[in-house]
Formats: C-alpha cells, structure tokens, sequence
C-alpha cells in the first residue's frame, strides 16, 4: 500500500485547518457584529457547504483557471494552480470554512453580551475584549469548529478531484484513492483508506466530545 | 457630580423620551418592565445609542445628536451593574477586579486589595465566578467597578436575580455602599419597596415618558399620575370629577366624598391605599359596601368590596377582621388619605 494519499491528505488538511481556524474566526466575528447585510454576508458563507461539491470545483476552476483574471495574473509570475497540491488546500478551505465559521459564530453569540457590555463600560479596549474575553469564553466552540472543519478538510472529495485533480503522489488524497481503487476494481485499498479516514475521523470527534468544561457554567 | 440626561429613541412598541438631572443622590426609575427604564441606563452607558439628544456627566458631553458625540462605552466612566452581574467566567475574582482597575501596577494591586477587604471577599480571590454564590458574584461586580474609573453608578434592577432572604442582605450592603461611595447613582426597578428603602429622588416612568419625578416621600404621599399612584402600591383608583370646591364624585365607586385640601380642577382620578380603608359607623365619607370575597393573606385578610360594576380593595388585620365579619360592612374614606390624580 502507497502511502503517499495518506501524506497528502494530512498536508492538505493540516494547511487548510490552519487557514480556515483564522478566516472562520475573523469572519464569525464579523458577521456577528454585522447591523445590516448579515443574512446575505452569512448566505454567502454558507454557501458552499449545501451546494454540491462539483459546483464549488466547477466555480474553482473558472475563478483560478488559466482564462480567469486571478489564472492570467498568476501565470505572469509562471504559477498555474489547476492540478497542483495547493488547489486541493483551496477546496478543502472552500468547503470547510463554512463549518467553522458557524460554529464559531454560534459560539459568539451565546455569549452573554452582557460580559462585554461589561468589559467595555469598564474601560476595556475592543482588541483586549475580543482576546482576553471572547475567545476564551468560546474556546469550546472554536475548538468544535476547528474539529468540524479539519475532518470535513480530511474527507474533502468532489471540489478536490475537479480542481486539484488525481495525481498519485500530488494531489491523490485518501478519498480520491478511494475513488480510483473502486474503479481499478481494487476493492481491498478501497476499504483500506475507507477504514483510515473512519479512524481518524472517529478519533478527532471522541477527542473533541472529552474536552471537558473546567469552571464555565 | 452633575448627570444630565435629554434623550429620544424610537423603540418597538413606544417613544422612549426622557429628560432628567441627577446630582449627588441616588435616583430611582421606578417602572413596570418593558416600560423603557433599562434602556435608558443602556444609552446612559453608551450600550445603546439614542436617536437625538444629549447626555452630560460632569460637563463631559457623553453623547449630543446635534455635535455628533457619541463617547464609546469606554470612555464614558460609567459604571454599570447588569442584573446578572456580567463577571467574566475564564477570569478568578482576583482577575476579574484587576482586568478593569486603572492606574499604574501597584496602584492596581492597592485597589484589589482595598476592594477586596471592602466586599468582604477575602479568600475567594482564586474562585472563578461559576463557584460563586449570587450574592457575592454582586460583591464582586461592585469591587470591580469601584475599581474602574467611574464616577457614576447605574444600577439595572440589582436585586431581580435573587431570593427574597439575599436580597434584603445584600440591600443592607448597598446601602453602605453608597454611602461610603459617596457618589451618585441611577437605580432601575420595578420594585416599590427597594426603590423607596434605597432612594432619594424617585422618577417614574411608564410607556417611555418620565410620568412624574420628585422626592420619595412626595411621591408615594401624593402621586399626582395614575402611573405613579399604582408603581407605588395603590389598588384601587376609580375615575373622579370635582363637584364643589369639597366635594369629588368617584365615577367608577359611585360615591361622593368629601375632602379637606385643595381639589384641582383638572381632577380626573381618585385614589386609595388598601390598608387605610377602615371599618366605621358614621362620617361623612363612610359608606356601606357588599363584600365581594374575602382573600387570607399572610398577616392580613384581603376584602374585596363591591362598589358599582368595580371591586374595591381592603386589606385589614385577621383578629379584627374576624370580629367585624358581616356580608355587609360600612368603610369610612379618611379624607387625608385620599390621593388626588390629574393624569
């Protein structure tokens, strides 16, 4: 058995995590203290979550595509994306920034506002409140969200094959492998790396589910 | 300390519109919830903005419509205790007074420790506020603001949240609060008794408008509103018309009674405690009533009379009751007693 899906996958999911854990944040709070355009702002956010995977891998390819306006500025610096390991870490963070932005989000406003009204009539700066009470306060539901996010980015599979591909060794993840052993009738890889993403995911969930609560009521 | 309020805001369902001067004492909004009274400490505090006028602590101008000001809560030195006491849960009680206290390090430490001994909070200074009791999460939340730089204290209904037994304890402490504070503070609530107990200067409000402010005693001596009147403990009110220069008839009671002051010629309401009601023979404002229904209550009996199509409230002591006890029963309407309402 190759191991190299298995690489591949955690770089992408790694990176995409790390990606997603910071805009999902910066745009949970965002929206959150958005007064107007929020419905829409969150819509728009959400979106590629309920849409089918090939659509985000179809609107992927056109909006970094070689004829697109971002492909053609790229290509000047002799940069294609298609087909290469960073256009799978673009849709692992495409289809998964919606599940740590809700969550995220989710977790901000269950905070009782009245802890920041708080703060602020106290004096205390909007960048102090939003790092010493917010986040700390909502570190269970930035973690849940960073747990989301990191097993959807895991599993990512329709955008991945349209954007970044099936290249063994470059952008072949786990669930692309499964992909082609099923088609190359290989019905014993299949059901390796269908095991692998099961474990990984089954461990990152009972892992998020025993972080315990210490003093917050 | 001079706090001068002038403000107006389109809310849901009315006009909050206010305007009213504090000055070294301690000002209560007496109202029935969802009357406007929270959101007025709100804009005070800068949380909510009003949509035009002004609002002056110490000659600063907190927030003016007109010279487009609008401090941020920060800078407003307001200080502001939330009904559920906002203490920030991932900080101890140690952090919670020093993560809002002003001044150099040192001066920080001396103000956490003056507090702390202040609020009686020695000991608890690495509990997180979830291993609190309520009432020394509210001790906590005063050591916090009195460590802060406010120059003002708003206080958003301090003693909702807790049971009847804690909250007259911690009303005891409130009181030397402050008077060892020794600065002014606006108190918001729905309770009669505290806001009486506590205050000295009682604005009343209802539907967004201030119906009537002055001392406490004036107040619930003599509301001059129907609003007042009821926020103050008064059941039964019927509407009145000035008959002679002595006389009243009270439309909803059907009687007429007689007074000994001045009776307004823009009359329109009549009023009477339940517990001045008295059972008599003969005067001039004794009349006979039907008893309605008879209500036991902790150290009183509720009689209900019939007065016209309305019910009429009296509440008398139990071994009296319990002698007087008939179907029928004359009440006498002690003239001075009687509350005299234009609006």
């Amino acid at each position: 058995m190759e191991i190299a899906p298995l690489i591949v996958t955690l770089k992408t999911a790694l990176s995409a995590t790390f990606i997603t854990f910071f805009a999902g944040i910066f745009l949970a709070y965002k929206v959150a203290n958005l007064k107007r355009f929020k419905g829409i702002a969150d819509a728009l956010i959400t979106l590629p979550m309920v849409l089918p995977p090939t659509v985000v891998g179809f609107f992927l390819i056109l909006f970094f595509g070689k004829r697109s306006f971002i492909g053609k500025f790229l290509l000047q610096f002799d940069i294609s994306l298609v087909f290469t390991w960073q256009a799978a870490v673009i849709s692992a963070v495409v289809v998964s920034l919606p599940l740590m932005y809700r969550t995220t989000r989710g977790a901000f406003e269950q905070l009782d506002k009245n802890i920041i009204y708080a703060a602020q009539t106290l004096g205390v700066s909007e960048w102090k409140i939003f790092w010493k009470i917010i986040l700390p306060n909502t570190r269970f539901g930035i973690l849940a969200g960073t747990v989301l996010a990191f097993t959807r980015a895991l599993g990512e599979f329709g955008a991945t094959i349209m954007f970044a591909g099936n290249i063994p060794g470059v952008t072949q993840t786990m669930s692309t492998a499964i992909y082609s052993a099923v088609q190359a009738n290989d019905y014993d890889l299949a059901f390796q790396w269908a095991m692998a993403l099961i474990i990984f995911s089954l461990v990152f969930i009972v892992l998020l589910n025993s972080s315990k609560y210490p003093h917050i009521k | 300390m001079v706090l001068e309020v002038s403000i107006k805001k389109n809310l849901r369902d009315f006009v909050l519109n206010v305007t009213f001067q504090v000055q070294d004492e301690v000002f209560a909004l007496l109202g029935a919830s969802g009357c406007g009274k929270s959101m007025t400490l709100k804009t005070i505090a800068g949380i909510e903005t009003p949509d035009e006028g002004k609002i002056i602590l110490n000659g600063r101008i907190l927030f003016d419509s007109d010279k487009k000001i609008n401090l941020p809560p920060q800078a407003r030195r307001v200080g502001y205790l939330f009904q559920n006491y906002a203490l920030f849960p991932n900080m101890t009680v140690a952090e919670n007074i020093l993560f809002a206290a002003v001044g150099s390090q040192s001066e920080k430490i001396q103000k956490l420790r003056e507090n702390l001994a202040r609020f009686e909070l020695n000991g608890l200074e690495n509990s997180y506020p979830g291993e609190l009791s309520g009432g020394q999460q509210q001790r906590v939340a005063f050591a916090r603001i009195l460590s802060s730089h406010a120059e003002i204290l708003l206080l958003d209904e301090p003693f909702s949240a807790l049971d009847n037994f804690l909250k007259w304890r911690l009303e005891l402490e409130l009181e030397e609060i402050f008077q060892s504070y020794g600065g002014a503070a606006i108190l918001v609530s729905h309770d009669r008794g505290e806001v009486f107990r506590l205050s000295d200067k009682i604005a009343v409000m209802s539907q967004g408008k201030i119906s009537e402010a002055n001392t406490k005693q004036e107040i619930f001596k003599n509301p001059k509103t129907v609003a007042a009147a009821t926020l103050t403990g008064c059941k039964n009110i019927s509407a009145a018309k000035k008959i002679d220069a002595n006389k009243i008839f009270a439309t909803d009671w059907n009687i007429t009674l007689t007074l000994n002051k001045k009776i307004p010629d823009d009359l329109k309401f009549v009023g009477i405690h339940s517990n001045f009601l008295e059972n008599a023979t003969a005067g001039e404002n004794v009349f006979p009533f039907e008893v309605a229904k008879e209500i036991e209550d902790t150290f009183f009996y509720i009689v209900m009379l019939r007065a016209g199509k309305n019910l009429i409230r009296w509440e008398v002591q139990k071994n009296l009751w319990q002698k007087i006890k008939a179907a029928e029963i004359s009440i006498n309407f002690p003239a001075e007693k009687i509350i005299l309402m234009n609006g």
